[in-house]
């Protein structure tokens, strides 16, 4: 490391940001070719029905329209179905049962919202104009939206493959170890915990542009992906529609994703098909209804979830009974979500012995569930904090105090759910946040909103999540279709400017800037000599993208170690130049320097002479520019305390968040301003969930928030300024020690606040989201018990 | 389909459009302004605001027709000789965007409300006005804050210019 005032720790202001703010961002909306047409989706207006028929013959001759493509003209060209790519076995060995998804349905629909056909037309408004006007009769058949009503013996059965809706039934840990903790405890606490369905709505809607040059049988498809090379081989191996070679996607500016832009879904997939069937460049973009209806929903579950203790308040077991609904079909990555991305951060920050865990995922007539910000982490987080809590107010101990005599304090940490906790200071964030929030004082400000006739309650989370998504061959025992590692370049140009191609993709994170600054550290560079290229399958080379915040610790880290075969390199090329031994050459702000002497070499000149050649050591190939794949040796585990304050009005059950505190460990942070970012942007979206948002569906399976007029985002007035700090303890497991901080702020707060409304009002009768007129009747149905005591 | 003819960012546009043209569609694809952003279709988002004859108002909301004759300023006309708007500066320097797709209208309406209101805003007259401004990355904090530092920035401008 040669240090650098840019580089790691630096905050340093973003150097994406001017085309943003200028109103120069490149999205795959802005995208146009020559001769672009545009599709409109047919969609179905029942959550479960047979299509009976379909006349098209209406709209093919309205003006404009080149073609109506349907679902039998899709299969009969040899299109494949939509896969979900990771296995899970039920407990009795058998596979998952992953229900028949057609891009466009000709035979059964399964949820609101589901294509059925497609149109052509020269300009937007006359493809929506005929979409309209295809005339589809349906029979519309009982639909199914909650889990556990799917799982009833007389729920409509929704595919042929899943009897009785269920997709799997699977367990982790030791029943039987379990059972015994239970059978000889001392106090058990047990809840019933409902996990709200989200959607998860980033700002730009998903879209896509696909153009087919049949001269070249080529395809490029700008898109807004997370992931533009898994899109490609996903779109290449599963659904035949390229050899990878002959396409192309590109994911350009993309406007957030949350999980939501990871997968593969229908319409990016028809629009490429529609290209080279109507031979016209085809550009969809989804409107915010069609977002609603057919954007991979997130969370959704119910569960039973109990606590066992030992006399002396230790955690002897916990037993856990999730039902998690996958709706209508099971999208990319839907199976691993409430399974290894949930279940196996059961223990928590505590040191529990015995652990078991039963989840059913079923069939629903909804949309399809998938990650969203946190995947599996936030469910957890939310069922352990929320029980952790009640047990304390069960048992009359203060509920910090519960929590810290239960901490895990020796690393490495095996849990007995799988997962090997690395390193961590659960004390150190759990003393940070209760100082900043004056844990003590709380008492005088409650009885000071008491006399404002404010209910004002306290809450807290501690949380743990497991971020990178790793090591491949642990997700590939899992079950996972993929690697899961990152891919890196570090290409030094002969004048000295540095190109850095990432497998990673920055929708919103800040790559051009983090990344750069792990470049200026390491080889003393200016940032404005680095350029981060992603986002493109001609430019980059393989890589697995954004999620589950991993791009620090896992797409980092690939660039860290292609920096060092450069450096190595560079080095070796620098003593042959100065004429000095390899092991006295130091690299210190940006200069070669053999140590002992007053013998420099710039950087940008070894750079040139590699490329110049003419005087290199025997047997060294010209040039400067290496690769690198990184696969970690495990997942990273980022934890800290959340601290929420609310204020109730008892009159109308409206809840105020008057302060919260969050203290994170990350590990090792790049650039302190853009994690703060993350904190706050994961921790309104956590709010969110806890206070305003929910995914309502009808009995009939009609989506009843399909629009921001009936869906509550947070807005401005709805969250606080915020009070971040952090402690650190680095990851051992990657070389920059950085555990990741995309997802922390929406898997810790939603517990924090709902234990603070109901320690606020007095009853734990409360479910997600606290909405004005649920914490009101929570009130109401909890006075008549407190006037009889 | 007539023509709506209209200034924006002070040059004259000239483009057919149908009556049912929104302005948002007419500055992205009449005029090529992609910075002007969709995020909704109920008007709630606010990625969409431009300013109509010096107010801020959400382009998906307006047709082009209603527009005939504005004098239309959009995120690619806030800038001025290449010196970014105090507005935008403030975002930068502030961490006030992550993914970009809302900032555009948040500027626009950052700019309209510190015109409406003057400065210093507190941070509740900020949080209130931003009520038709929805951003899914940033969670509001820095927004925040830039438009409060921003506001003193126009307001010691203004100072100056009097």
């Amino acid at each position: 490391m040669t240090g650098s005032a840019e580089g790691i720790g630096a905050r340093v202001t973003r150097r994406e940001d001017k085309r943003f703010i200028t109103g120069k961002g490149r999205y795959t909306d802005d995208m146009a070719v020559a001769g672009m047409c545009h599709a409109a989706f047919v969609r179905s207006p029942h959550a479960h029905a047979k299509v009976s028929s379909l006349d098209a013959d209406a709209a093919r001759a309205m003006p404009g329209v080149i073609a109506v493509l349907t679902g039998e003209e899709l299969a009969a060209d040899g299109v494949g179905n939509l896969i979900c790519g990771w296995m899970i076995h039920s407990k009795d060995g058998t596979p998952m049962k992953m229900g028949a998804w057609r891009a466009l349905e000709h035979e059964t629909v399964r949820h609101v919202g589901q294509a059925v056909a497609v149109v052509v037309a020269e300009t937007r408004a006359q493809a929506r104009d005929a979409a309209d006007a295809v005339v589809v009769d349906y029979e519309a058949l009982d639909a199914v939206v909650d889990s556990l009503d799917a799982l009833k013996p007389d729920a409509p059965q929704i595919h042929p493959e899943a009897e009785g809706n269920l997709i799997y039934d699977w367990e982790i840990g030791d029943e039987a170890a379990t059972e015994a903790a239970f059978a000889s405890a001392a106090h058990v606490t047990k809840m019933e915990i409902r996990n709200n369905r989200l959607v998860p709505n980033p700002m730009e809607p998903r879209a896509a542009l696909a153009h087919y040059e049949e001269a070249d049988e080529h395809y490029t498809l700008w898109t807004t992906s997370q992931n533009p090379h898994v899109a490609r081989l996903v779109l290449s191996a599963f659904y035949n529609i390229a050899p990878e070679h002959k396409l192309r996607v590109i994911a350009p500016d993309v406007g957030g994703g949350f999980g939501s832009k990871i997968y593969i879904y229908p319409e990016e997939m028809v629009c490429l098909w529609a290209s080279k069937k109507t031979g016209v460049p085809v550009k969809w973009t989804s409107d915010r209804t069609e977002a609603f209806l057919t954007d991979a929903h997130g969370r959704d579950h119910h569960s039973e979830a109990e606590v066992a203790l030992d006399a002396d308040n230790k955690i002897v077991g916990l037993r856990v009974k999730t039902v998690a609904n996958l709706g209508a079909y099971m999208s990319l990555f839907s199976s691993s979500v409430p399974t290894y991305l949930y279940a196996t951060l059961l223990s928590g920050q505590y040191d529990i012995p015995a652990i078991h865990c039963n989840v059913k995922t079923v069939y629903t007539n909804t949309t399809p569930v998938d990650a969203y910000r946190g995947a599996g982490r936030p469910e957890a987080t939310y069922l352990l904090e929320r029980l952790m809590e009640t047990t304390a107010r069960e048992i009359g101990m203060d509920p910090a105090e519960f929590r810290r005599k239960n901490f895990i304090r020796s690393f490495p940490h095996q849990t007995p759910v799988i997962m090997c906790y690395d390193a961590g200071d659960y004390d150190a964030s759990l003393d940070a946040a209760l100082k900043a929030i004056d844990y003590d004082g709380f008492a005088a400000r409650k009885a000071e909103a008491a006399r404002r006739g404010k209910l004002r309650g306290i809450g807290l989370s501690c949380y743990i999540e497991a971020c990178g998504i790793a090591p491949s061959q642990a997700v590939g025992s899992l079950g996972a279709g993929v690697g899961l590692w990152e891919s890196a370049e570090v290409r030094v140009n002969p004048v000295g400017t540095i190109e850095v191609l990432t497998g990673s993709h920055s929708h919103g994170q800040g790559h051009e800037t983090t990344f750069a600054q792990l470049v200026a550290e390491r080889l003393g560079v200016g940032l404005d000599t680095v350029s981060i290229v992603h986002g493109d399958t001609d430019k980059v080379q393989f890589g697995m993208g954004t999620y589950g915040s991993r791009s620090g610790a896992v797409g980092m880290s690939a660039i860290s170690k292609a920096l060092d075969k450069v450096e190595a390199k560079a080095k070796k090329l620098a003593a042959h130049l100065m004429e000095a031994s390899e092991g006295d050459i130091t690299l210190e702000g940006g200069t070669f320097k053999v140590a002992g002497t007053d013998k420099e070499l710039p950087f940008f000149q070894v750079a040139l002479a590699a490329y110049t050649a003419h005087n290199m050591p025997e047997g060294m190939e010209p040039g400067l520019k290496e690769g690198a794949f990184y696969d970690p040796t495990n997942f990273t585990f980022p934890a800290g305390t959340y601290v929420c304050e609310v204020e109730v009005d008892p009159e109308t059950g409206k809840t105020e968040v008057v302060d919260f505190v969050a203290a994170d460990d990350f590990g090792t942070i790049i650039n302190p301003m853009i994690v703060e970012g993350q904190v706050h942007g994961g921790l309104t979206q956590g709010i969110g969930q806890a206070l305003l948002e929910n995914a309502a569906y009808d009995a009939d399976g009609q989506l009843l928030s399909a629009s921001y007029m009936d869906y509550t985002m947070p807005r401005a007035d709805d969250v606080p300024s915020y009070r971040l700090m952090t402690t650190v303890t680095e990851c051992p497991g990657n070389p920059l020690g950085m555990k990741g901080c995309g997802e922390a702020g929406a898997i810790g707060s939603p517990p924090a606040v709902i234990n603070a409304i109901t320690d606020a009002i007095g009853t734990n009768a409360l479910e997600m989201p606290a909405t004005p007129a649920n914490v009101w009747r929570a009130l109401k149905s909890a006075q008549p018990a407190q006037a009889a005591e | 389909m007539a023509n709506v003819t209209m200034t924006v960012n002070g040059k004259s546009v000239s483009k057919p459009a149908e009556g049912r043209t929104l302005l948002v569609d007419f500055l992205r694809e009449g005029a090529g302004l992609t910075g002007t952003h969709v995020g909704c279709d109920t008007s709630q988002c606010g990625a969409c605001v431009v300013h109509v004859n010096g107010k801020a108002v959400k382009s998906c909301t307006m047709l082009a027709a209603q527009a005939d004759g504005a004098e239309v300023t959009t995120i690619e006309g806030l800038a001025s000789g290449g010196e970014l708007h105090p507005m935008q500066a403030a975002f930068r320097e502030h961490h006030g965007l992550q993914c970009g797709f809302c900032t555009p209208g948040m500027i626009m309406a950052a700019v309209d409300m510190v015109n409406r209101l003057g400065a210093p805003l507190d941070e509740a007259t900020i949080r209130a006005e931003l009520e038709g401004n929805i951003c899914r990355c940033t969670g509001y904090h820095n927004i925040v804050k830039a438009i409060a530092a921003a506001s003193e920035t126009m307001a010691g401008m203004k100072t100056a210019a009097e």
